[in-house]
């Protein structure tokens, strides 16, 4: 069973993201150890773009502050191949296209399965574009995860179809960032894509409380947390290990039905 | 196929977005052949644009330069002083057939800005527009007049706070509310259909200086110039003449402080492949695919790309892209001015200053177009600070 594979086996699944190399990377290392340790199923990892159009304020800030203290693709991935010798934890990168195929996709899912890591998302690489990755990720065993939004209608059959590994689904419309209240019928949602393939789908965008990720978990296989995290470490800094470690146990146990 | 030229183009945007554009891609599709679309389309060009637009003789410039017979196209005697006004009425018309009622916007020196507000106001649309904290205050007169439109302005205060980060932030507002809103990009950039569909409109540039160059002079050109941010002024102008090879399209583009020095907007001297903003093209960017942080005196071309049909008329070589820095289009700016008594945007003297340059290398049977895209009442008090003038406004 592939490392992707794994992060559905353990019950519903808790995917905390952060933002590499905020602060800076040795924090990135502490964090994802103790997210893992936490209970976490998956971890991702923002390589932080310049213009993350997908993103709200929250992690638009944490990208700034990670590539004003340097963090580049190439020191990333020496990060990641560090932590994977300490933990068996699935790892995905979230990136912007721009990155990748600037990097050169061949040589950005070479490093990718060099390192350990299982998969990537792309949000701003739509279905019709996914060319653009998919032969280097099939190259290089490294998933290249689908997305689906509240206005994908009658594109999820496509998706669905193709998606490999789980379907990232899109909570609302909007940019990523934490929301009082989430509108789209996700149960829907998801009965789309799992009527086109039986497939593990994980839920982000705008979740950030434990009632939330709870509600969330009864139709979904996983949940996503980006900001509520990030604004942890914006907070805390270095010395954000421990609540970012505390906040991810309280999620996996709202997420278990706890 | 369709959204590519060449290697370029594309659709590379969150799929959130994806269903609107396929259904802009469709509207389109089907209002570009219809009829009654298009006869309001040109009643809007000639009776509230005022176009057609001027093709008049710079003979005091043609003289003092001693080559090439220059002719300006006069895009900034447009109704709202520039080219933008072609693409807006098009754009938000179709907006309205397409049942939208709500218009955003990214601009840069607020000629695209004005101009979306002003067909709002005029459609009865509702109208929002993003605008980078740094331009607005380069270009603070140009927020009074959106406002005095009905238009509301957001500052945008993430990145460089410039052209860029106004489109980051208008996709981010597309991306939370599509239902009633359609996204009027400002130039021949973006994901497809955008580039296409601002080409369309633009191309009414080119087609009316066809038709006044034959009668004027019996021939074509033997070069039109035009100034390169995103590049719809220079597409509007290329479009027409693509086929005939024997008329050199040059782009003239923003180097800002020199094209050897990080303070620069010239993406093909510069540039290298990318996608970004929805599209595949060249641009500013490092090592690791971080956009750069570029820079020009011309607010409207301070954008690190340039729109995927440029980037495929380079690499084919059909079209040259010359920089031009700001101080080169100052000094156009001024020379204009006094000798013809016509004061251009910042952004068109970009292309008059490499006129200046290219004018005297050739004969004096040869013809030049310039695209003058663009009015500088909105650039007199920014040139005035270079200067080292004080007003007191």
């Amino acid at each position: 069973m592939s490392r992707i594979e794994a992060v559905f086996k353990n019950g519903k699944a808790f995917i905390p993201f952060i933002t590499a190399g905020d602060p800076n990377l040795e924090t990135t290392e502490k964090l994802v150890l103790c997210m893992a340790e936490a209970g976490a199923d998956l971890i991702e990892l923002g390589v932080p773009f310049s213009d993350p159009v997908a993103e709200g304020a929250v992690i638009q800030r944490a990208s700034q502050r990670a590539l004003q203290a340097g963090a580049t693709t190439d020191k990333i991935f020496d990060t990641v191949r560090r932590i994977r010798q300490k933990t068996d934890i699935p790892m995905a990168l979230m990136t912007y296209i721009n990155p990748v195929f600037v990097y050169g996709p061949d040589k950005f899912m070479e490093s990718c399965r060099d390192c350990g890591v299982d998969a990537v998302i792309v949000p701003d690489l739509p279905f019709e574009e996914k060319g653009e990755l998919l032969p280097a990720c099939r190259r290089h065993g490294v998933t290249l995860i689908s997305l689906v939004a509240p206005t994908s209608d009658a594109r999820i059959a496509g998706i669905a179809r193709e998606a490999e590994g789980f379907v990232y689904v899109v909570s609302s419309l909007g940019v990523t960032g934490v929301r009082s209240e989430i509108v789209t019928d996700l149960r829907q949602l998801i009965a789309l894509v799992k009527a086109e393939k039986d497939i593990p789908c994980a839920v982000g965008f705008g979740i950030s409380t434990p009632e939330q990720a709870r509600d969330i978990a009864r139709v979904a296989d996983g949940v996503i947390v980006g900001s509520a995290i990030v604004k942890l470490v914006e907070e805390y800094g270095e010395g954000a290990a421990e609540p970012v470690g505390a906040y991810v146990r309280g999620m996996k146990r709202a997420v278990s039905g706890e | 196929m369709k959204g590519w030229f060449g290697v370029h183009g594309g659709q590379y945007v969150p799929e959130t977005l994806m269903n609107a554009l396929i259904q802009v891609e469709k509207a389109y599709d089907y209002y570009k052949k219809d009829e009654s679309f298009n006869r309001e389309l040109q009643a809007l060009f000639k009776n509230y644009a005022g176009r057609p637009s001027l093709l008049y003789y710079a003979e005091r410039m043609t003289r003092d330069l001693g080559g090439a017979k220059i002719y300006l196209k006069r895009e900034d005697l447009n109704h709202t002083g520039s080219h933008k006004i072609n693409n807006v009425l098009g754009q938000v018309l179709l907006a309205k057939r397409m049942g939208k009622t709500r218009v955003i916007a990214e601009t840069g020196a607020g000629q695209h800005g004005v101009a979306t507000a002003t067909a709002a106001a005029l459609m009865d649309m509702e109208c929002e527009i993003f605008m980078g904290r740094e331009d607005t205050e380069r270009q603070a007169l140009n927020v009074y007049r959106m406002e005095l439109l009905g238009a509301t302005v957001h500052p945008v205060d993430s990145g460089t706070m410039t052209l860029k980060d106004a489109v980051n932030e208008a996709l981010r507002e597309w991306t939370a509310r599509i239902d009633d809103t359609h996204y009027v990009f400002g130039s021949v950039m973006g994901p497809h259909p955008f580039p296409t569909m601002v080409r369309d409109f633009q191309s009414v540039i080119g087609r009316e200086v066809r038709a006044q160059i034959m009668e004027r002079e019996g021939r074509l050109p033997d070069a039109l110039l035009a100034c390169v941010g995103g590049g719809s002024n220079a597409i509007g102008l290329f479009y027409e003449f693509i086929g005939d090879k024997d008329v050199r399209l040059i782009g003239c583009e923003a180097a800002g402080r020199g094209v050897d020095t990080r303070s620069t907007a010239a993406t093909i001297a510069t540039g290298t492949p990318g996608i970004f903003h929805g599209m595949k093209s060249y641009f500013c960017q490092d090592e690791f695919g971080q956009i750069a942080p570029v820079y020009s005196i011309s607010a409207g071309l301070d954008y690190p790309g340039i729109g995927p049909e440029h980037a495929h008329l380079y690499d084919t070589g059909r079209a040259e892209y010359v920089p031009v820095t700001d101080d080169e289009a100052v000094e156009a700016f001024e020379y204009l001015s006094r000798l013809e008594g016509i004061i251009p945007a910042v952004e068109s003297a970009h292309a008059v200053a490499y006129a200046m340059k290219l004018a005297p290398t050739m004969g004096t049977e040869q013809i030049i177009v310039i695209n003058l895209s663009g009015r500088g009442d909105k650039d007199v008090a920014a040139i005035a600070r270079y200067k080292g003038v004080h007003l007191h406004e």
